[in-house]
């Protein structure tokens, strides 16, 4: 199985997010992530889907996500050409004692702290899966008390925009 | 019985005022409810009957729909026989059904029917009420989700929250419902929104930014094609619904005749090339003729037209047609390289892939020369010959189910319409009736749905007035929708049902005999023990005419009489065996090269012995 990012625009129409996510569970295919947002374009949102296929079931869920009325245009997005982030909120124990570690951690991922308290720092970083999961893991030991992390989104790299080419 | 003369809609009389006045030819709108914004719009996109049922949240609709000349309303003693209905009329002309039921129960009962015209691409419009928008989402009384419950069910579904676009929704419903691959598409119009004071204009602007349906596909692969036939040793035609949908049944026997290539036809596709064509080996599939299954088995091309390789035609996929190429066509990209790996894919309306391919042959057989396929022939021939289909009469000397079906086509005719429900009878109705034209066979193939054939013989009817229509019926399937037969009575739709009564749920029991160790759990429906019901009773009952057979000498003079009402509905209750079987069979989840002609006879392995 491997992953693959893909940038699925929507008609901004209620029930949008519950036809795309019903197609996935209907039809076996697992979601990994899932964001929703605006465009540039009001009229058309975004969805930005990680999934977990080969190659053959992929081209599945891209034809079988063509055929929802809704869904406007669908591009898979390459690691290697696309910028693609996941945001991170976490609580991590953070007292007198170790609260200098935490900071120099902070730095080191370029984080940054958006809450303080006597007992705890809460952290926000953003960055690919991989960058946050080597964070998360840089805060273990100091004991994470509660964290919250957003579904990917991901943009080309380059020039060329995929909305362009999708209002008529 | 009810006479003839109550059975159409009244003449308009409306008061002065209720009515909006007709649109003026200029398409400029005028003033009107929701309610007769919507029926103005079913009238504008053509709509001549809508099978449905008034309650609570529909009847401001229903309201103009009293008033409305062009649109005839079917009133119906259950909404899962509105869809079933509408698909039967779809089926059986090649426009798009309409059924309309209220919030709640009303919408949830045409989910069959719904889940039914989506696995089988039947174009379907189904305008629901429901509840005032103020009261959406607060479980009011006959609330349901039904976009959310049909949302996997259709090929769309609108939820109409402002008056001014029902013109719109409803053209872009009839749009999504009839283009592409069609399917059904549900309409849900909250209360309120039907009360609103509005306008209608005619036509609407329609915005689909995200549905673009491929008609034309792509010339190099159709050439790509051409050239596989032109040097197939073994190729085979293998044709589904999509090619009686995209109406190119003519184009299907230009295309065989050209390159004498054998063709197939799936449970949608029959009819679409006649059964007594010399180049038609048959149904394939778990109850298919052996010719047709090996052909495909043997095969190293096969030409796959408007068909998804469903599970009941390849058996077990990894044994199917293992040395066959394939090209696929379809209008549904999504069906290519669902289930088989297509060599060879075709996006495109078969009508036109057809006619490119018989272009494109041409070219390549003047390029590469035409394949000869006589010893393909002989082989097909030889299989054909070894393993008609044919049946054994019962030997405790009872009916034979096959002879009732076999003579109800032979004296019915190909002008009639048959439909079926699903079992059994619905297998040899497809065996044993000789189809010679497309939309002459209607039938629950995907979703496998008891108790379409009585709903969808009265939509065929009131489609096609002037035909035949005969429901070949099992008497579990006819228990489950028969109370459509009043319907039929007082609205003037005469049909004709034949109940292939074997007292049981006949394939469970097939299945029980073969795989069960002969343990008949629960199959037993007592119609036979008990005569419960008694069905020319039950007829009569409901408006038509009852009729008995239970001898072989009887069933033709039978079928005479009952072909000679044609003022109300006819049940013929057909007593027959309970022993019969469907053969050839390919046992579920096993090869296609499996195939039993009859029990024990497996004509591939033998043939390898």
């Amino acid at each position: 199985m491997s992953r693959h990012t893909l940038s699925v625009l929507v008609e901004n129409v209620p029930g949008v997010l519950s036809r795309v996510s019903g197609l996935f569970s209907r039809r076996s295919f697992n979601i990994e992530s899932l964001a929703v947002g605006p465009t540039e374009h009001p009229e058309i949102s975004r969805m930005t889907i990680v999934v977990s296929v080969e190659e053959q079931p992929l081209e599945q869920v891209t034809k079988q996500l063509n055929k929802l009325i809704n869904v406007i245009k669908i591009v898979e997005l390459e690691p290697e050409s696309s910028v693609q982030r996941e945001l991170l909120l976490v609580k991590v124990r953070a007292d007198a004692s170790v609260r200098s570690q935490v900071l120099e951690t902070v730095q080191l991922f370029r984080a940054k702290v958006v809450d303080a308290s006597p007992e705890a720092l809460t952290i926000e970083a953003t960055g690919d899966t991989d960058k946050l999961d080597a964070l998360l893991r840089m805060l273990e030991p100091y004991g994470v008390r509660e964290m919250v992390q957003s579904g990917m989104v991901a943009i080309g790299r380059g020039a060329r925009s995929i909305t362009a080419t999708a209002v008529r | 019985m009810t006479s003839a003369n109550t059975r159409q809609n009244p003449a308009p009389e409306a008061s002065p005022g209720q009515r909006p006045k007709p649109a003026p030819p200029n398409g400029a709108p005028v003033r009107a409810t929701g309610a007769q914004s919507l029926v103005r719009s079913l009238e504008a996109v053509g709509c001549e009957v809508v099978f449905g049922i008034p309650g609570g949240t529909i009847l401001p609709t229903y309201d103009p729909l009293l008033d409305s000349t062009k649109v005839r309303h079917v009133l119906v003693r259950h909404e899962q026989a509105a869809g079933h209905a509408a698909t039967g009329y779809a089926q059986a002309t090649g426009k798009t059904g309409v059924c309309m039921a209220t919030s709640g129960p009303g919408a949830t009962n045409l989910v069959t029917a719904l889940a039914d015209a989506h696995m089988d691409s039947v174009p379907l419009v189904a305008i629901t009420g429901q509840q005032s928008t103020g009261q959406i989402g607060t479980d009011a009384f006959q609330e349901a989700d039904i976009c959310g419950i049909t949302l996997p069910v259709t090929k769309h579904n609108f939820l109409v929250t402002d008056p001014d676009e029902i013109p719109r929704t409803i053209a872009e419903a009839f749009y999504i419902a009839s283009s592409g691959r069609p399917g059904p598409v549900v309409v849900d119009v909250p209360k309120d929104v039907q009360q609103l004071a509005t306008s209608f204009a005619w036509p609407p602007e329609q915005r689909l930014p995200g549905y673009r349906p491929v008609g034309k596909p792509h010339g190099k692969q159709v050439r790509e094609a051409a050239r596989l036939m032109a040097s197939a040793q073994r190729p085979v035609l293998y044709v589904g619904g999509g090619v009686v949908k995209a109406d190119a049944a003519e184009e299907l026997t230009k295309l065989a005749e050209r390159t004498g290539i054998p063709v197939v036809t799936t449970l949608m596709a029959r009819g679409v090339f006649p059964d007594t064509h010399p180049l038609h080996l048959g149904m394939p599939g778990m109850h298919g003729t052996v010719s047709a299954v090996a052909a495909m088995q043997r095969s190293d091309l096969l030409l796959a037209l408007g068909t998804r390789f469903d599970d009941r035609v390849t058996g077990r996929l990894s044994d199917f047609a293992p040395e066959a190429k394939v090209v696929h066509a379809d209008i549904d990209p999504a069906e290519i390289s669902k289930n088989r790996v297509a060599d060879v894919p075709i996006v495109g309306d078969c009508k036109e892939v057809i006619s490119e391919l018989i272009d494109a042959v041409d070219t390549a057989e003047a390029e590469h020369g035409a394949p000869d396929l006589a010893q393909w022939w002989s082989q097909l021939g030889d299989w054909r010959d070894r393993f008609p289909l044919g049946y054994d009469w019962p030997e405790d000397g009872t009916l034979s189910p096959e002879y009732v079906i076999e003579r109800i086509g032979a004296l019915a005719g190909p002008e009639a319409v048959y439909t079926a429900g699903v079992g059994q009878h619905q297998m040899w109705a497809a065996q044993f009736i000789g189809y010679q034209r497309p939309r002459s066979w209607l039938n629950s193939g995907g979703l496998g749905t008891m108790g379409y054939a009585v709903p969808a013989a009265m939509g065929a009817k009131a489609g096609s007035p002037g035909r035949q229509v005969w429901a070949i019926d099992g008497d579990g399937c006819f228990q489950m929708t028969n109370q459509e037969l009043a319907t039929c009575a007082i609205e003037q739709l005469p049909i004709k049902v034949a109940v292939i009564n074997n007292g049981n749920l006949g394939m469970v029991r097939q299945w029980q005999n073969l795989f069960y160790a002969e343990r008949y759990s629960h199959s037993d429906l007592g119609t036979h023990n008990h005569r419960i019901p008694d069905f020319a009773m039950l007829a009569e009952a409901l408006g038509g005419v009852g009729m008995r057979c239970e001898a072989a000498s009887d069933v033709d003079s039978v079928i005479e009489r009952a072909m000679a009402v044609d003022d109300r509905p006819v049940v013929i209750d057909f007593v027959v065996g309970k022993d019969a079987q469907v053969w050839p069979m390919v046992a579920s989840g096993t090869g296609n090269d499996e195939i039993m002609a009859a029990r024990g006879i497996r004509p591939l392995f033998d043939d390898e012995g």
